[in-house]
């Protein structure tokens, strides 16, 4: 059994329902792979004995004839979703030796699809960045060149994939942070619908934006997750009380019918080698019958400030609890509460975590909470809006999912704005809701590069079948960087 | 907008975060240049839009009023700092 039929969750789960290995024999190789790579730093947490146990009860499950599609397949979580037993860190000091009293909706549904999961990936600290270095645990590195950044937030999820640790992973997308890591890993990374997937048990960043979704190898792959996660979770109460579909089967699925369009106004500053992989990519499409549109999005281009506003204010809120009392780190010898308080989360927050919580403090402050919270809020509306009126008459969009091949590590630890920035083509999606998908499309500078596909609310399958199609065609998803699984 | 040094100290107070003298300078500059980028909203003709608070506009569902929540309280302040008797420990807070 040669590694590249085992390392997606599809030929994970193939060779596993063909008998030709157990899962206690995978299970045990990969968190060998784990142990042997240290220095990419994709987990927080490994949980060998768990897994192992997982492994075992998966194969009793598989003796017995009670397999489903997931049943024995080595998954990941980003450490954002609470694990009973497990610390779950969220990548900060102040949760570092947290455990949570019960599991994430998401970790319960993976458990119960028999997958079994190796530990808790890196991420940037409570999921606020775009390069995997805002960790308290330490940056990540990417598999394609160790000196780069593998993005973020969900930073470990992507690596431990384009590492080959892994077949599949779960991360959070609040602006960008599974689909941009996965463009920087080479991977394919699904954010789907606001209140598909249940936030119930995973850290809030930012409540109205926080959506958990699968990173993998292939379309095929992240369908295959997203079948497990999604649907309506009542302990959620933004959770979308409508039936999850069959996402796997949408790989099939014709595309001759759909139109897409693409906004190259956008996108006119791009690198002339970046511009050529969106090219490519309309060429494919085009090919497999697919119409593709020119289009404008004139709203879209403030999303990154609206955003800045938005995610922060709700950020400020959410992480209010984190104040040394109920839970968490607490600073030595307080002399009194607002000691405690005030020295707690200085101690237990990094430096990007304050920044946001500050900005976020300055637009919900007095005199200014018209001037931007509700402004930005006013500025969401338009955005939302103008992609609904958009999808009335293609069925989705395509833009690049990054302006940039993934950074070499510390370039813009320094310059938070450059950082955001990086988010410029994935935040209008959180701000409206919307399903975005980025899957490889080729190479900039030797490393991998992504485009990404936009559709309106609920039309996950739309975009698994343009990625699934665009992958027959491909073989840009099939790249693995040098030593991948060893 | 600007941020000058009594700003963050305020910001930092209600915020409740202890900033050193440098890490407050330091955020000062950073949070003017995260207003500078943020401040393109001002240039957006947002005249009589509603605010839009969440993507799904879906009413808020109610369910029937009956206890789902077991009593969890000792798994709950099994990970926190300090407690006793069941109470949360803070410093003294009234003399």
């Amino acid at each position: 059994m040669s590694r590249e039929e085992i390392d997606t969750v599809a030929g994970a789960a193939a060779a596993l329902e063909a008998g030709a290995l157990s899962s206690r024999e995978l299970v045990t190789e990969r968190l060998a792979a784990i142990d042997r790579d240290p220095a990419l730093n994709a987990f927080i947490t490994v949980t060998a004995e768990r897994a192992l146990a997982a492994a075992d009860a998966a194969d009793r499950r598989r003796r017995d004839g009670e397999a489903t599609a997931l049943t024995g397949v080595p998954i990941a979580l980003k450490d954002i979703f609470c694990t009973r037993d497990v610390r779950t860190t969220a990548g900060s000091r102040i949760l570092q030796d947290w455990i949570a009293p019960y599991d994430a909706t998401v970790t319960e549904r993976l458990d119960a699809a028999g997958a079994v999961s190796l530990g808790k990936t890196n991420m940037d600290e409570f999921a606020m960045g775009s390069s995997g270095e805002n960790s308290h645990f330490g940056a990540t590195l990417n598999p394609w060149d160790r000196t780069r950044v593998p993005g973020g937030s969900s930073s470990g999820s992507a690596a431990a994939i384009a590492a080959g640790l892994v077949p599949g992973a779960i991360g959070t997308d609040t602006g960008g942070s599974i689909r941009q890591p996965a463009a920087f890993c080479g991977l394919t990374g699904l954010k789907p619908t606001y209140g598909r997937v249940s936030r119930w048990g995973m850290i809030a960043f930012a409540s109205s934006l926080d959506q958990a979704g699968p990173l993998g190898h292939s379309a095929e792959d992240v369908a295959l997750l997203l079948d497990a996660i999604a649907g309506f979770d009542p302990r959620d109460s933004t959770s979308v009380d409508r039936p999850a579909e069959r996402y796997a089967d949408a790989c099939g699925m014709a595309v001759t019918p759909f139109t897409v369009g693409i906004p190259e106004h956008l996108f006119e500053a791009l690198s002339p080698a970046l511009a050529g992989v969106i090219d490519e990519a309309r060429a494919v499409l085009e090919g497999l019958g697919v119409r593709c549109v020119p289009m404008r999005l004139d709203h879209a281009s403030s999303g990154v400030a609206a955003y800045y506003v938005i995610a922060p204010a709700e950020a400020s809120t959410n992480l209010s609890r984190f104040d040394g009392v109920r839970f968490g780190h607490r600073c030595e010898a307080p002399t009194s509460i607002d000691d405690l308080y005030a020295r707690t989360r200085a101690e237990g927050f990094g430096a990007e975590v304050k920044r946001r919580i500050l900005t976020g403090t300055y637009a919900l402050s007095v005199g200014y909470y018209e001037a931007y919270y509700r402004r930005a809020q006013r500025v969401r509306r338009l955005i939302r809006d103008e992609f609904l009126a958009a999808f009335g008459s293609v069925d989705a969009i395509l833009t690049p999912t990054t302006p940039t091949p993934a950074f070499p590590l510390g370039d813009k630890t320094d310059d938070p704005v450059a950082m955001y920035l990086q988010d410029v083509f994935t935040i209008p999606a959180n701000l409206a809701g919307i399903p975005g998908l980025s899957m490889p499309a080729g190479r900039v500078e030797g490393l991998p590069v992504g485009v990404q596909l936009l559709g309106t609310h609920f039309a996950e399958r739309t975009l698994i079948a343009l990625a699934a199609a665009f992958q027959r065609e491909t073989d840009h998803h099939l790249q693995r960087p040098a030593g991948a699984g060893s | 907008m600007h941020i000058d040094a009594a700003a963050m100290h305020r910001l930092a107070a209600l915020a409740r975060i202890a900033l050193g003298d440098g890490e407050s300078e330091q955020l000062t500059l950073e949070l003017d240049a995260i207003l500078a980028l943020v401040d393109d909203i001002q240039s957006v003709d947002v005249e009589g839009v509603e605010p839009l608070a969440h993507p799904i506009e879906i009413a808020q569902r109610l369910r029937e009023d009956v206890v789902t929540e077991p009593d969890q309280r000792e798994a709950f302040q099994a990970s926190a700092p300090a407690v006793e008797k069941g109470l949360y420990l803070v410093p003294r807070v009234v003399e």
